[in-house]
């Protein structure tokens, strides 16, 4: 009786030895190896680089260029959500069903045709948000030069393709029935968007796009990595030079942005969603 | 007045736009005219011919199975690492634990993955072991709030029943709480992985392998069309990952 405690072992341990089996080349393929970071050469290294974490640097010169980086880091979020914007807002009517005469007139089905006609524009959107914009912003350094412009076209294309795909999806989840109504009456199809569509769907679209320029604001920091200005490039800067201490004093801005990010949108989406 | 208000914060927000604009003296016209688009277009045209030879395609499959294991890999560290950041977190040790625990994945959560790749390149070396630490590090973080939070909510009358039969603690642990906890476990975990997946082919930009470092050298050598190679590779795995998840999704979670 003592042998037989739980009767699920045996399959257990077969779905273990199974998980092991298959991960086994995983591990070799990702050389996964904790023990470097004990070992005696390594942890000094890292020990040196923690240590001078404190205190975070703090002279003026710094603060000023660090005032300097958390601001583009800001204004890229910005304006590439402006432009995301300008791109979003023509492509989620395009691909929305919700403006279709012939779902109108068909109860909400949209035809052959105009779900054909919609499979270009969803595409290209698939597309721009699929690549990470971190590859975006590697590109576009390469096309247009070191900078925050890189960052901003980056910003703009990857969020465009994900506000554009929200929105008509958004489009879509409200009540069809306003817009459909206005649209058999003979009204123009922007007008069944603003009167139809629009009222009831706009406090969703509101509260998502603020809640996207704060992904933007954390994405901008990280594009800064491959040269797309802001924090990130001071980051890696620093890292580079084995400057513990602006290294740290980078990250507590980074929080502090993120924080402040966080209350701001918070706040926005309290007010105008 | 809340309309006054609501009128004030839509002016605030134009305003920002527009200084953010006048701040980054971003120079459209030098972008857009003045042959700034028609050298865009010759960089993007030079990523039209993919490199589909048979060595290339081999390389880039042996960085995408490089990226599918740093983030499944780099998952499962970190499933077991904020299992066992979740219990103090979880306030099963006391109080002062408990805080320091939250503390500490609060911390480690607060630390986007690339950061934590610089600097773990800095620490171990280049190549995929640093990509999977970093991706460990961060992913633990998250793991272990959510778990900690599931924890939380776990039902506490099974384990008590255990315990009131004379079971110990571990035995209360694994037969009472973890069977109830396990499927939310295991969703948190698939939805990391999903992630992790997606940061792990960028992770390369600093040095911890994977399809990131192709990219990143293809791209320094200006060798275009082996990179639109690495690109589509990219958009691929993102693609399958999103598929796969999608029939999990329906498959597992909604039932």
């Amino acid at each position: 009786m003592a042998r037989a405690r739980d009767p699920a072992a045996l399959p257990r341990l077969l779905l273990t030895l199974l998980a092991v089996a298959l991960l086994w080349p995983g591990l070799q393929l990702s050389e996964l190896n904790p023990g470097v970071l004990l070992q005696a050469e390594n942890r000094k290294q890292i020990a040196t680089f923690a240590s001078a974490f404190w205190p975070p640097a703090h002279d003026a010169e710094f603060i000023k260029l660090l005032y300097e980086a958390t601001l583009q880091t800001l204004a890229v979020a910005t304006a590439g959500m402006a432009f995301a914007l300008v791109l979003a807002i023509p492509t989620s009517l395009l691909a929305s069903r919700a403006l279709s005469l012939r779902a109108a007139s068909r109860g909400g089905r949209a035809g052959v045709w105009s779900r054909l006609l919609r499979m270009p524009v969803r595409g290209l959107l698939i597309f721009l948000r699929s690549v990470p914009e971190i590859v975006w912003a590697l590109l576009f350094v390469r096309a247009v030069g070191l900078g925050p412009t890189a960052g901003v076209l980056a910003i703009a294309i990857t969020y465009s393709g994900m506000l554009g795909k929200v929105y008509a999806e958004i489009f879509e989840s409200v009540d069809q029935r306003p817009a459909h109504a206005l649209l058999q009456a003979g009204s123009g199809r922007l007008t069944a968007f603003f009167y139809g569509i629009l009222p009831s769907a706009v406090a969703e679209v509101v509260s998502y796009t603020v809640y996207r320029w704060e992904c933007a604001i954390r994405a901008s920091v990280v594009m800064g990595f491959v040269g797309a200005g802001g924090l990130g490039q001071q980051i890696d800067l620093s890292m580079r030079m084995f400057a513990g201490a602006e290294v740290a004093s980078i990250l507590l801005a980074f929080f502090g942005l993120v924080l402040l990010a966080d209350l701001l949108s918070r706040f926005l989406r309290g007010r105008l969603a | 007045m809340n309309r006054v208000i609501n009128l004030l914060v839509v002016c605030a927000i134009v305003a920002a736009v527009v200084a953010s604009f006048g701040y980054l003296e971003l120079d459209l016209r030098a972008l857009i005219g003045d042959g700034g688009l028609g050298q865009m277009g010759a960089y993007a045209e030079r990523f039209l011919h993919p490199d589909l030879s048979a060595d290339h395609l081999q390389a880039v499959a042996y960085g995408a199975l490089e990226t599918l294991a740093m983030s499944g890999l780099g998952t499962l560290l970190a499933m077991a690492m904020g299992l066992l950041l979740a219990l103090p977190a979880a306030g099963r040790f006391g109080w002062p634990l408990q805080s320091a625990a939250r503390l500490l994945l609060n911390a480690l959560r607060a630390i986007p993955e690339l950061v934590w790749a610089a600097l773990t390149v800095l620490a171990a070396g280049l190549g995929p072991n640093a990509g999977t630490l970093a991706l460990a590090l961060h992913t633990s973080g998250v793991l272990g709030r959510l778990f900690a939070e599931a924890l939380e909510n776990a039902p506490v009358e099974p384990a008590a029943a255990i315990r009131l039969q004379g079971g110990g603690q571990v035995a209360a642990f694994c037969f009472g709480t973890l069977p109830n906890l396990w499927p939310q476990l295991l969703a948190y975990s698939l939805y990391r992985w999903e992630n992790n997946i997606r940061m792990a082919s960028v992770l390369g930009f600093v040095g911890a392998g994977g399809l990131g470092q192709m990219l990143y050298t293809t791209l320094s050598l200006f060798q275009e069309s082996q990179a639109s190679t690495v690109i589509i590779a990219m958009l691929v795995l993102v693609l399958l990952v999103d598929a796969f998840s999608d029939v999990m999704r329906q498959r597992y979670v909604r039932a």
